[in-house]
């Protein structure tokens, strides 16, 4: 009982006990913003990125397609874990504005952007069509022309909060966009002719996908006409790959699996030249399809998990510090505790009691700190950049809007659970060497 | 001629020695004695005799290097560390010249102290009553009951002491062991805690006092004087 009401003591009569408190709570802050706004970040990323592919790619990195996709694509859809399919034609592609006669390249991808909704997040991407997305290549100014979807960082600028000004109806801009078509070997199909295809789009729509890389570079196209585009409209139809979107309650890995080994006995229907059209075509969940751009994003969350583990370090070296400084100066109680029957175990729990308050209540403040802090971070950047023209990230270069905010438990269940788990090991060593002392040793000396 | 049995305390060749620096310190060198129920033996010399040495091998707060220190025939050297504890918490008392009182706890809680440190928890649930009442009277006998609330820094010397004596009381232990407990104080002040002491030992309390002091030791029942690390007389 006293162990409890002197480590209580202890906490609420030093000045140093203030010390140790504030040392976990602003580590406990700063790890639990900054893993907050980092994890928040990856996880938007993540999201972004399965959003915009779905959850399974069949498909080849050859600009050639692959051909008899249609008939897999029958295969899926009688298939009982597929929520959606979409086949898509990747290519790249020229595009000169008719008003500039620029020419810039871009990637196309031809969708049918129904059946590519039903897979990914393309509908809610959209401002104008959002909620017609049949509709998503007729331009509202005159739905019979033919109309394509640019990525939003191509059409519109970002205001400093990464808001953009969209017109209420876009504005009637042609795009000329030239393919070389490919023949199923890799040759131009029209060599020595015109060579290109081209055919005229009018913009419809943008897509706010929030990945940089696709909103600044991509312009969606109806499919057959992207088809039309790239030469893969021959006799034998190919396509670039087949998203893939698995029912909710199918894990991703086991709806990978079920459809690699579709495609595996797809294929081995197959003989010969028509064969060996399909080996180069890959089976990858959305993370393997993207992996390029999230592994990046990975390692760096690594690292600083890394930079903040050693924090944690840093944490318990101060909080030793700070307890090898208490119990120093606490010999002398040590000694009477001791000759009035204490036992060693004694002496340690009662530091490590008063170490566990230390650590629940330094980490609490932290938390909560913390938590305040995240729920104004927006504002505050908002201010600052009023007042000091300082942002974290600048809108105008980078794609996030808010910073993230969203508190996840269990991480701050991990952060919380560490703090103590540091602060008992900072006291127990002091401790435990405080205990092994004869009372009398502990009364003699001043200091451990 | 009394037995073996009547000593409740009685020490054998008791040596002990401490290393300063690169010399070593010969303080105890085979000091034999005994104490009797109910006595109140003073124990005296000069400064740097090995009293306190002396003092704290006999409550067990530190060890001898050799010799036997037996209470009530149980030697203490063939205790375990819970056992020891158990003594340490309910078999003696020790009154400090510099009072050793825990500042972050008040007058009351510092002479229940004792009390808790022996029971858990759960124990403390069911000795607390019987632990406050305890600690009132002892604060009433010791003329503290104003102060029971008061942090030590708050009390004079004279009165710090006298909550060490109500800690030291507190779990009625058999044997009370005080080093010199007026040293600190001045001599009214100092009188006042030899009252005390005179009357613990009226009421049946073996006391062993370690004094330089011989006006002090005249108090005692018997004196015995350490010099040079031995009894000498």
């Amino acid at each position: 009982m006293y162990k409890i009401i002197l480590a209580f003591r202890y906490l609420l009569k030093r000045h140093i006990s203030y010390l140790a408190f504030s040392a976990v709570a602003l580590c406990v802050f700063i790890v639990v913003v900054v893993m907050t706004v980092l994890t928040g970040l990856v996880s938007d990323f993540k999201q972004k990125n399965h959003s915009f592919v779905g959850d399974c790619v069949v498909g080849t990195e050859s600009l050639v397609g692959f051909a008899y996709y249609g008939d897999f694509v029958k295969i899926l859809d009688k298939e009982d874990f597929v929520e959606g399919v979409s086949e898509v034609i990747k290519n790249y592609a020229l595009a000169s504005s008719h008003g500039t006669g620029e020419s810039i390249s871009f990637e196309i991808m031809g969708i049918d952007p129904v059946r590519h909704s039903r897979v990914t997040g393309f509908a809610q991407t959209l401002h104008y069509r959002k909620n017609s997305v049949s509709s998503a290549f007729e331009p509202i100014y005159d739905s019979n022309l033919s109309g394509c979807v640019i990525g939003i960082d191509r059409m519109l600028l970002r205001d400093f909060n990464g808001r953009y000004s969209y017109e209420a109806v876009p504005n009637k801009i042609a795009l000329a966009v030239s393919c070389f078509p490919l023949t199923a070997t890799g040759a131009l199909a029209k060599a020595g002719a015109g060579e290109v295809n081209t055919k005229t789009f009018y913009y419809s729509d943008t897509s706010h996908s929030g990945l940089a890389h696709e909103d600044f570079s991509l312009i969606y196209l109806p499919f057959e006409q992207a088809q039309q585009l790239c030469g893969m409209a021959g006799p034998i139809k190919r396509a670039s790959a087949i998203h893939i979107k698995f029912k909710s309650n199918v894990k991703l890995e086991t709806g990978c699996k079920k459809v690699a080994l579709l495609w595996e006995s797809f294929k081995q229907a197959r003989t010969g030249e028509e064969r060996a059209d399909l080996e180069k075509v890959t089976v990858q969940s959305w993370k393997g399809y993207r992996r390029a751009f999230i592994a990046a994003m990975e390692k760096e969350q690594t690292m600083l998990t890394v930079m903040f583990a050693l924090v944690g370090v840093t944490t318990v070296f101060i909080v030793f510090v700070v307890f090898y400084m208490i119990v120093s100066h606490k010999s002398k109680d040590i000694g009477i505790l001791k000759s009035i029957g204490a036992s060693r175990s004694d002496v340690i729990g009662l530091f490590s009691g008063f170490a566990f308050l230390v650590g629940l209540l330094g980490s609490g403040a932290g938390v909560l700190l913390g938590w305040v802090f995240l729920l104004k971070i927006n504002r505050i950047e908002d201010w600052l950049y009023e007042c000091f023209k300082f942002q974290l990230w600048d809108r105008t270069i980078y794609v996030i809007g808010d910073i993230p905010n969203q508190i996840e438990f269990r991480v701050l269940a991990v952060i919380v659970v560490s703090a103590i788990v540091a602060c008992l090991a900072g006291a127990f060593v002091p401790s435990y060497q405080a205990a092994r002392l004869e009372p009398v040793e502990a009364l003699r000396v001043s200091r451990l | 001629m009394k037995s073996k049995d009547d000593f409740m305390l009685d020490a054998e060749g008791l040596y002990k020695s401490y290393r300063m620096g690169e010399s070593e310190v010969r303080v105890l060198k085979g000091v034999d004695l005994a104490v009797k129920r109910g006595e109140f033996l003073a124990i005296v010399g000069a400064s740097g005799s090995g009293k306190s040495t002396l003092l704290h091998i006999l409550g067990a707060l530190d060890r001898p290097d050799k010799g036997i220190v037996r209470f009530e025939g149980r030697d203490l050297s063939r205790m375990g560390y819970g056992e020891l504890n158990r003594f340490r918490n309910k078999m003696v008392g020790f009154v400090f010249q510099f009072y050793h009182l825990l500042d972050e706890l008040s007058v009351m809680e510092n002479i229940f102290l004792p009390a808790m440190a022996g029971v858990s928890i759960i124990g403390w649930l069911g000795w607390r009553r019987w632990a406050r009442r305890r600690a009132g009277a002892l604060l009433s006998q010791l003329g503290l009951s104003e102060r029971a609330e008061h942090k030590p820094y708050q009390l004079s010397g004279g009165e710090r002491q006298r909550v060490a004596i109500g800690r030291a009381l507190m779990n009625e232990p058999r044997l009370l062991l005080a080093d010199e407990p007026t040293g600190n104080l001045d001599s009214g002040t100092g009188n006042g805690i030899l009252r005390v002491f005179e009357e613990l030992h009226r009421a049946g309390q073996t006391i062993v006092m370690v004094t330089h002091d011989e006006r002090i030791a005249q108090k005692a029942g018997r004196i015995i004087t350490l010099a040079d690390g031995k009894i000498s007389d």
